[in-house]
């Protein structure tokens, strides 16, 4: 129920202030999406959209954070091997 | 698809889970908050991958589960009401109340018309002038804004004919009931992402300060649930009890400062009575005076009503961590997704249903 779907904007429709609204691409589907919460967002960002509302842009930045992260901790031996022992493993 | 696919990256997901396995020198008890993140732990079958390095208990993050039975009663005689409209949310529909469900009641004829958005609802209202449309407005937080736009919707084009009945419920206060529960095990917390996205998480220092136990905001894709636990698990091995953020891509500290307005002007906090739980302090929102004309509880003058929980459903145990769903005598048996006898069994985000769907049979859990 508190499930977000990141969405891609596709072209604002009304811009202004509560009742703001913008066309908004979800894995080949196009809905309208209130933006009253992310009205500085620009087309072709993403947003998470949630009941009907978009409730946040997703950070480009941030978003790569984390494999960077994974990136520095590839550098250390050990995963490699765990992913093979694991692969026979009934789940 | 950008921003999904990435994080789901099964390679990824290994290096982190072997991560994770390595820091923790033994096993820890985490919950997570949210039932979206309890769905997806099953789904991608993290939990059952670190089985013996983590314990998850499933919180009481299931708005759907937690939804006080007597506002189910009260949607259900909504809805039989001739001119009455019952918008509703479509996991609401199966969850028992004291004697029907919103499903038994559009079977035997009544009205109730499942939406994706409370804006649909305003929709409907324009549509159907000659009746009167009640949304059934349940959720945390993070649906808050969007039942505040409805609000304010039917407020710009003089809809007499809309109403919410307003069940948001607040998560922080949950969790502090929870944690002043002496017996409760958890030890440290991923917090609710979506939840933080619409209110930040200032307001979890307090909390950190006051229990000491980490609270780690954390998203609902399988490397940010991996991330989180990964975070969790390196403080609870330094003994330190810390404030942090894995989900900065949606949350930010302050949160979504727009969403956050609109909720302040459209409601006010007050206490809740939680499904399971009994009444909680400051646990939910209802609709601020100036909005009182959009209140269905006043609108259509509620008869008190005697509420009956099902003594029988052992739902306060499981969103405690007292007992894994499995354990429940009912689970599987006389109490299923098409027939359940509590609400963590209704929803698929409820604890009980989530483990039933992803197989977790009682013989499966312990093997
Ligand atoms: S399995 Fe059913 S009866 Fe048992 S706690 Fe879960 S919802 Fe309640």
């Amino acid at each position: 129920m508190c499930l977000g779907i990141p969405g891609k904007i596709i072209r604002w429709l009304e811009r202004d202030g509560v009742f703001a609204q913008a066309e908004v691409e979800f894995d080949g589907v196009r809905r309208v999406v209130h933006m009253a919460c992310v009205t500085e967002a620009e087309e072709g960002e993403y947003v998470i959209v949630h009941a009907g509302i978009a409730i946040s842009r997703i950070d480009p930045e941030e978003a790569e954070q984390i494999f960077q992260t994974l990136a520095e901790m590839g550098d250390d031996e050990g995963w490699h091997a765990t992913e093979t022992d694991d692969a026979g493993e009934d789940s | 698809m950008k921003y999904l696919d990435e994080y789901r990256d099964p390679e990824a997901a290994q290096r982190l889970l072997t991560e994770i396995r390595k820091t923790a020198t033994h096993c820890w008890t985490l919950m997570e908050v949210c039932g979206g993140q309890t769905h997806s732990l099953l789904r991608h079958g993290i939990a059952a991958e670190l089985e013996g390095t983590v314990e998850l208990i499933h919180g009481p993050g299931c708005p759907v589960c937690v939804t006080d039975q007597g506002a189910i009663d009260f949607a259900c005689q909504l809805a039989q009401r001739e001119d009455v409209i019952l918008a509703s949310f479509g996991d609401m529909l199966r969850v028992p109340g004291s004697d029907s469900s919103l499903l038994d009641v559009r079977t035997a004829g009544g009205r109730v018309q499942v939406v994706y958005s409370p804006l649909d609802a305003v929709e409907l209202a324009r549509r159907y002038p000659e009746r009167q449309v009640v949304f059934f407005a349940v959720g945390f937080e993070t649906t808050a804004p969007a039942t505040a736009l409805a609000v304010r919707q039917a407020d710009r084009d003089g809809l007499e004919n809309f109403s919410l009945l307003v069940s948001h419920v607040r998560v922080q206060p949950a969790m502090e009931t929870l944690v002043e529960a002496p017996d409760h095990r958890v030890q440290a917390f991923l917090a609710a992402g979506h939840v933080c996205t619409v209110m930040g998480y200032e307001s979890y220092e307090s909390f950190v300060e006051t229990y000491r136990l980490p609270v780690v905001v954390t998203g609902f894709e399988p490397l940010d649930l991996l991330e989180g636990i990964l975070a969790c698990v390196r403080q609870l091995e330094q003994q330190q009890a810390r404030l942090e953020n894995c989900y900065a891509r949606s949350v930010q500290e302050a949160g979504n400062r727009a969403a956050r307005d609109l909720v302040q002007e459209i409601y006010q906090v007050s206490d809740r009575a939680w499904r399971g739980f009994g009444v909680i302090p400051r646990g939910g929102l209802e609709l601020s005076p100036e909005w009182s004309q959009y209140d269905a509880r006043i609108r259509f003058e509620k008869q008190a009503l005697p509420v009956l929980e099902n003594e029988e459903c052992r739902s306060f145990d499981v969103m405690t961590g007292q007992l894994k769903p499995t354990a429940c005598p009912h689970f599987g048996k006389r109490c299923r997704p098409e027939t359940p006898l509590g609400a963590p069994m209704v929803s698929s985000e409820g604890a009980c249903a989530a483990y039933y769907r992803y197989g977790m049979s009682a013989d499966h859990a312990t093997a």
